[in-house]
């Protein structure tokens, strides 16, 4: 396979992720308007959560297939009902103080569970379990692509179709987008805003944990400051794709990912954090709404 | 049906409503006027909920309903159309229908009422799949109205339905109003500038200055009284 195909590829498997955190941001966005910062420490936990489950569920001798699933959906659970918990404490209190409040009582948050891993975990990087089993029909294929690739590939595939129906089509996602053009208007037709905002912040929380999962189970190596920049980065991709939109927030992820995969294969790997946040900038001076972001008319 | 008892409604320390009480009864149409920030959309917004009383009561058939939430007073059958008609923009027109019907779920029934809807008023049927802040001023009215009839109220609240239309929009609007009133059954409860055709149309009035009721009679009268000729009908 060539070079060319390899980076792509990586940049997608990024994309993936990025895609899966940023979703939660833009989410959470859309209908309260708050950078939720410690978003990126639910997709730390869900990568914990894992680790645990699955170091545990080996001991019992579980299979392989069985551990994956089992780690992976009680871990998805655990975190969302996290989300639900960080919303309950840290901003429904504050919903109706300024912006910065809830903002500062993110960073807040985020600090406070990065360090709360710290201490009941360890600040060492740990081995996270290759828990995706090895697909022997991968091989088959005319590029190479490992198992966990796969995975990713496919996880966030099914994420993205589950989720735009669910806002498309359902009840619970039209009283969402409702919720998000007007609150006000939204309770008046007998929507229940917060029971709507606890159901934004689990979704959003449950699609990072799976991100968190993902990748750990791809890097094979998780520690308490992972979420830290890669919910940055997650920041950066919905920002870029305009934040509140959901497709946007896709769009973003795979540009900042495969812009971060060819700098780093082709200018140097030395760099490639640092290309996010070019693109940040330039997004923010050239078009600042974000690529399918609408600008905003304030009507005097 | 709806008693408003003595109610005293804030926005912080300002007070919009000083001891307001309101009687509805089932079938009425009655209204409400009185000058710009008189606190008559504020009523409305004591009585969904959305801006609650600080003191004072108000019950729905005998029910308490100040203490409840927005969406369990809906769930009783009061809905609103808000001053400027709070269309969601980027939902279609079916879909705004569709949030109308929210709490119910006789999918049958919605279903009839939605075919009721857009015989009521064809624009709509035909602009179904159209975003709804794409609609002229009088086509969101409808739909306003139209997303409110919806949920099947027994009491609608509408605040200022003729603001910023044509005067031929709004006689329609109104004629249409009067219809839910007569062949729905529905309870209503109008809040307009426009006293004119507000009296014309119901069958009591209260008139509001600066948070208080300052009057009350049937609408007839309300529109022989000197007072009310003097401030409201510019005769």
């Amino acid at each position: 396979m060539n070079y060319f195909t390899e980076v792509v590829l990586s940049g997608l498997t990024r994309g993936s992720i990025y895609a899966l955190i940023a979703l939660g941001y833009t989410m959470v966005y859309g209908i309260i308007e708050l950078i939720n910062f410690a978003h990126g420490e639910i997709y730390m936990i869900g990568a914990f959560t894992a680790l645990i489950l699955a170091s545990v569920l080996t001991i019992f001798g579980f299979n392989t297939i069985a551990i994956l699933f089992l780690a992976s959906i009680i871990a998805i659970v655990y975190s969302a009902m996290y989300g639900y918990t960080m919303e309950k404490v840290a901003y429904k209190p504050i919903r109706n103080s300024q912006r910065l409040s809830a903002l500062i009582s993110a960073i807040g948050m985020s600090m406070f569970l990065q360090n709360y891993v710290r201490i009941a975990q360890t600040s060492d990087f740990l081995p996270f379990p290759r828990i995706i089993p090895r697909f022997p029909w991968l091989s088959a294929l005319p590029i190479s692509m490992s198992s966990a690739q796969f995975m990713i590939f496919a996880s966030t595939a099914v994420v993205m179709v589950l989720l735009t129906f669910l806002i498309k089509f359902t009840k619970i996602g039209k009283s969402m987008r409702a919720a998000s053009q007007d609150k006000v208007m939204a309770k008046l037709l007998g929507v229940n805003v917060n029971k709507v905002i606890s159901v934004t912040f689990i979704i959003g929380s449950a699609t990072a944990a799976l991100g968190g999962i993902l990748i750990s189970s791809y890097t094979g190596q998780i520690n308490f400051y992972i979420g830290f920049l890669a919910g940055i980065k997650a920041f950066v991709a919905a920002v870029l794709g305009g934040i509140g939109s959901i497709p946007g927030a896709v769009l973003g992820s795979f540009v900042l990912g495969l812009t971060e995969s060819l700098g780093a294969g082709y200018i140097s790997s030395d760099y490639e954090d640092v290309f996010a946040f070019i693109i940040l900038a330039v997004i923010l001076i050239v078009k600042p709404a974000g690529i399918l972001g609408k600008g905003q008319i304030e009507k005097v | 049906m709806l008693k408003i008892d003595n109610i005293n409604t804030f926005y912080g320390k300002i007070q919009a409503l000083k001891n307001v009480s309101i009687e509805v009864s089932e079938g009425e149409i009655i209204t409400l006027i009185g000058a710009n920030g008189a606190g008559k959309s504020t009523t409305l917004m004591s009585i969904s909920g959305i801006v609650p009383a600080r003191t004072g009561k108000i019950y729905f058939e005998g029910q308490e309903i100040s203490s409840l939430e927005p969406d369990q007073i809906v769930g009783l059958g009061i809905s609103q159309v808000p001053e400027g008609r709070r269309i969601f923009p980027n939902l279609t027109v079916r879909e705004n229908l569709d949030l109308g019907a929210f709490l119910r779920k006789d999918k049958a029934a919605i279903h009839k009422d939605l075919d009721m809807v857009f015989e009521l008023f064809p624009i709509l049927a035909q602009r179904r799949h159209q975003a709804g802040g794409t609609l002229s001023g009088g086509e969101q009215q409808m739909l306003a109205i139209s997303r409110a009839i919806m949920g099947r109220p027994r009491l609608l609240l509408l605040d200022e339905p003729s603001l910023g239309l044509a005067p031929l929009i709004v006689q329609q609007i109104f004629e249409i109003i009067t219809q839910i009133n007569q062949e729905n059954k529905t309870t209503i409860f109008l809040v307009e500038q426009n006293a004119y055709l507000a009296l014309k149309i119901a069958h009591r009035g209260y008139v509001m200055e600066t948070g208080t009721v300052t009057l009350t009679d049937t609408g007839a009268n309300l529109m022989q009284n000197e007072e009310v000729k003097n401030a409201y009908l510019g005769v």
